[in-house]
């Protein structure tokens, strides 16, 4: 799925990284715990978050993610976007609840990420 | 004589909201060298969650990382005040970090199951109110 759907489906705003929305990304997680988050492999996915600080950008480089999409319309500060744009990574606002957001996302076709245990393949 | 290559970090311990520099920019280090993807992600996940840690539990710390031939080796050390129950800390969702810790995101109990997860080998030397070092190595 690109990223441009993924606005369109939730009726998101673009906080950061506009020129990347052609990006395709292949799984989403939804979580506010970030070591649950580095818990599991997923490549090039999308997270869910209602969680605002700097970790939230440091946990999806460090798992390659290139999407963040935070929910129930809250918006990040300063230091977060800037943290974002320069390590390319898109960030997303949506009035969704992670519930809502993550089922749209989940029926239009983007599977779970969190399936799939690190290192046991 | 093997070559190698060291990085070393001062972790501060201060400030939850830089924790992970270290982490982030070896792993900038590391995709300029041309490591695997993979490789790449394995190494900066274990050492994230250790710089994590140390922040949380030990007021900071230094972090070595020394790339080898064969594999790399992450060495945490800290002045805190010690892991009391080594297998208790190593269970998924065993924490002991204050609770502004678990709204910032971290405290799951994950930090040191996730290290050992994506490392190849975790050693863990620890003294009560001296310090902990910690070092994991993954195979290249």
């Amino acid at each position: 799925m690109k990223i441009k759907e993924i606005v369109r489906l939730l009726e998101a705003d673009v906080l950061t990284c506009e020129n990347l929305l052609d990006s395709d990304v292949y799984s989403a997680c939804g979580s506010d715990m970030m070591s649950d988050v580095l818990a599991f492999v997923k490549d090039q996915g999308v997270l869910l978050t209602g969680l605002l600080n700097q970790q939230v950008v440091r946990t999806a480089e460090m798992m390659d993610m290139r999407c963040i999409v935070f929910v129930r319309n809250k918006r990040p500060g300063q230091e977060v976007l800037s943290l974002a744009e320069e390590n390319g990574i898109v960030l997303l606002a949506t009035a969704e609840r992670m519930y809502e957001a993550c089922g749209r996302l989940y029926t239009a076709g983007l599977i779970g990420g969190c399936t799939k245990p690190a290192n046991t393949d | 004589m093997d070559e190698q290559l060291i990085f070393r970090y001062e972790i501060d311990g201060s400030n939850f909201t830089s924790a992970g520099e270290a982490s982030v920019s070896v792993k900038k280090k590391l995709r300029q060298l041309g490591f695997a993807p993979e490789i790449i992600r394995r190494v900066s996940i274990a050492m994230y969650e250790g710089e994590i840690n140390m922040v949380i539990h030990a007021h900071g710390g230094k972090a070595e990382v020394v790339v080898k031939n064969d594999r790399i080796e992450i060495i945490l050390d800290d002045h805190g005040p010690g892991i009391p129950n080594i297998d208790l800390a190593m269970q998924e969702g065993f924490s002991t970090a204050p609770d502004n810790i678990r709204s910032l995101g971290f405290g799951a109990g994950m930090g040191l199951p996730n290290m050992k997860r994506y490392t190849d080998t975790m050693a863990i030397q620890t003294e009560l109110g001296v310090g902990t070092r910690i070092t994991m190595t993954v195979n290249i």
